[in-house]
């Protein structure tokens, strides 16, 4: 299971490293006060949980290929999260750290771009909107 | 045949419900679904291509054909992280 509704422990994540390990690197993405020139409240994180799941296991499973010396975790918070909260964990442990580092950066461009999860923002005017990272500033 | 079709986020919003049961002629391609919902949801009408699309939690491309029992998803612009 890769989605969390709660609280994402990131320091326990650091635990994962093996014996064989020479590198931890851990990225969290957490909840901003801003976006696009507005001002945020809050987040609510929506997912196709099953979908999510499973595309996440696909992530996994491609950078096991291209990385075979990495180990990769990714947690998801789902749910209403405040400012500062933790949305996302992706923890990529390896021998040396240049693995680490690619997999991990992988790990997180890759949940971006590809895992059914969707955010609405809340403003401090009042309103709220879906986030959509590909329309045009 | 019958599919699935669940909506998430934004176009559960537009939609005003989390799924439909829909019954499909035989041989129904995911772009065709597509351009049914299209004639019939006014938001889904101003889209220029099909958004991107799941079957059984999986991404399809629009010529994927239909099968009896599958679940269909268009999915609005993903934003985790």
């Amino acid at each position: 299971m890769h989605l969390t509704t709660g609280p994402i422990d990131a320091a326990s994540l650091l635990l994962e490293a093996r014996p064989s390990d020479g590198g931890i690197c851990l990225f969290v993405g957490v909840v901003r006060n801003n976006n696009e020139g507005r001002q945020a409240t809050a987040i609510e994180y929506e997912a196709y949980a099953e979908m999510a799941e499973a595309e996440i296991e696909r992530l996994l499973s491609s950078l096991r290929e291209r990385w075979p010396q990495a180990r990769v975790k990714i947690v998801h918070r789902l749910g209403h999260l405040e400012i500062g909260e933790a949305s996302v964990a992706v923890v990529a442990t390896a021998p040396h750290r240049p693995d680490a580092f690619a997999a991990c950066r992988q790990a997180i461009d890759r949940l971006k771009a590809t895992v059914p999860i969707w955010k609405r923002e809340f403003y401090a005017d009042g309103t709220t909107d879906w986030v959509d990272p590909t329309r045009a500033p | 045949m019958i599919v699935r079709v669940r909506y998430f986020a934004s176009f559960r919003d537009h939609v005003g419900k989390d799924e439909d049961r829909l019954p499909l002629a035989e041989g129904t391609r995911v772009g065709q679904l597509w351009e049914d919902l299209a004639r019939r949801v006014p938001h889904f009408a101003a889209f220029r291509a099909m958004p991107p699309a799941a079957v059984n939690c999986d991404y399809a491309e629009a010529a994927r054909i239909l099968r009896d029992g599958d679940e269909v998803a268009f999915l609005p612009p993903v934003a985790g992280g």
